[in-house]
């Protein structure tokens, strides 16, 4: 497959680990680099890479997985969407197995009931919606700066066709704030980062400026394995030279300036909310919601969602997990109490969540 | 979950909808938010049905030769 293949040529992934090896041998001392986006902790975790890297640097994972950022709070309240009469919910794939409180999963609500279908795209469920007149349709959206172009794109498309029975629950949520929580906290012992590859595509290098500024390393990579490790020698570089700045391994994909018209697209449906993050807490300007005619696709003018009282399970660290605090099997319920099979908390449901990767790959 | 893959563009129809071949299989993808003309032929970057960029040949050429280089340097 081109733009695929020849980014897993055996030579050239030897090489890099040379690269790798001697680079990090003239730098005294460890070096942890941070891997932002969970599609990084899964490329990873699949090619085997943490084992072959020299002794003095570490990956550890930031909290770049949607899923697993998600409080419980939306959870409990996409549960309560769910449950509404006559209502359709849709969402990726790996929400309906995320547990809210006291563990109930949108996979329970549908086992009673609740029609809660997993889509591929929110076009998928734009097309429920337009087959379906007589239903309400409600994306529940998650994700950052990649996918929240999506939705907005269709919202415009809803708006132009003067679709009524679709609406959005926007739980979308924004890199730079939380990448700043993490260059403001003084225990976070991070030399560089591996900047996620698609939220660039649509950003471009401004969102990581602040890296640099605070001294650390910042490398925009893609996923393929020759491009992880030319990331890392990429940070491993700056590092000894010093000379930090905000490079662009991932050129093939990303530009300086990212993409415009998403950028736009985006500014006219949404506008900067706050919200909260598991892990991280209440971020000011972190979130998206629905601003000017969009305001009426939004799910909570439309439905009087319930309201519960919220709680995350006792014990579960996903919240230090994502903040790059512990390793998953740090946390007492790795591999006893969660599992995929069973997964306590989000950072094991989804594929790209941290425990997930760490169960299957170490 | 941002997850994306490349694609190579088999058609676009009237709505701005293309049909993307992704190792081998079909996938529909909007063109909705490309920020520049793409035709039949090329390739895209994909994510959750909408292509978000045009893959820049000649600088995905130009990296891949460069490692190259590096790995014929050493031989």
């Amino acid at each position: 497959m081109k733009y695929s293949d020849e980014y897993r040529d055996p030579a050239l992934v030897e090489r890099l680990y040379e690269r790798v090896r001697d680079t990090a041998a003239d730098i005294d001392g460890p070096v942890t680099i941070m891997e932002i986006c969970g599609t990084h902790t899964h490329a990873i975790g699949r090619f085997g890479i943490k084992s072959r890297l020299p002794e003095n640097v570490r990956l550890i994972s930031g909290p770049g997985c949607p899923v697993c950022v998600t409080a419980v709070e939306d959870i409990d309240r996409s549960l309560s969407m769910a449950r509404l009469p006559g209502v359709i919910l849709t969402t990726f794939g790996d929400m309906i197995r995320v547990p809210g409180t006291d563990g109930d999963t949108l996979e329970r609500a549908r086992s009673q009931g609740a029609d809660v279908r997993m889509v591929a795209s929110v076009m998928d469920a734009l097309n429920m919606a337009t087959a379906d007149p007589d239903r309400q349709v409600i994306f529940l959206g998650i994700g950052f700066e990649t996918t929240a172009p999506t939705v907005a794109a269709t919202l415009k498309r809803c708006l132009k066709a003067n679709i009524e029975n679709f609406s959005v629950f926007s739980a979308h949520k924004v890199i730079p704030p939380a990448i700043q929580v993490l260059l403001d906290d003084p225990e976070l012992a991070v030399s560089g980062f591996l900047c996620p590859g698609h939220v660039s595509t649509i950003l471009g290098v401004e969102a990581y400026e602040q890296m640099p500024e605070h001294g650390r390393a910042a490398v925009i990579t893609g996923f393929e394995p020759t491009d992880i490790l030319e990331g890392v020698a990429l940070i491993l570089e700056q590092i000894r030279s010093g000379n930090m700045a905000v490079e662009i391994q991932y050129a093939r994909a990303v530009n300086r300036e990212g993409n415009p018209v998403a950028q736009k697209v985006m500014e006219e449906v949404f506008r900067p909310s706050d919200a909260r993050w598991r892990g991280l807490g209440d971020l000011p300007g972190s979130g998206l919601a629905l601003s000017g005619d969009y305001v009426r696709f939004d799910v909570f003018g439309r439905f009087d969602v319930p309201e519960v009282e919220s709680r995350e399970e006792k014990g579960c660290l996903c919240g230090e997990v994502l903040t790059g605090r512990v390793s998953p099997g740090e946390c007492p319920l790795f591999r006893t109490r969660c599992t995929p099979a069973n997964p306590i908390g989000p950072c094991m449901v989804s594929r790209e969540g941290t425990c997930a990767a760490y169960y299957r790959y170490y | 979950m941002c997850i994306a893959f490349p694609g190579k563009i088999i058609s676009i129809d009237e709505n701005n909808q293309a049909l993307i071949d992704v190792e081998g299989t079909r996938r529909e993808a909007s063109l909705d938010l490309m920020d520049e003309e793409v035709t039949v032929g090329e390739y895209v970057i994909c994510h959750a049905g909408f292509a978000i960029h045009k893959v820049d040949e000649e600088l995905a050429l130009e990296q891949i030769s460069m490692l190259r280089q590096l790995l014929e340097d050493e031989i």
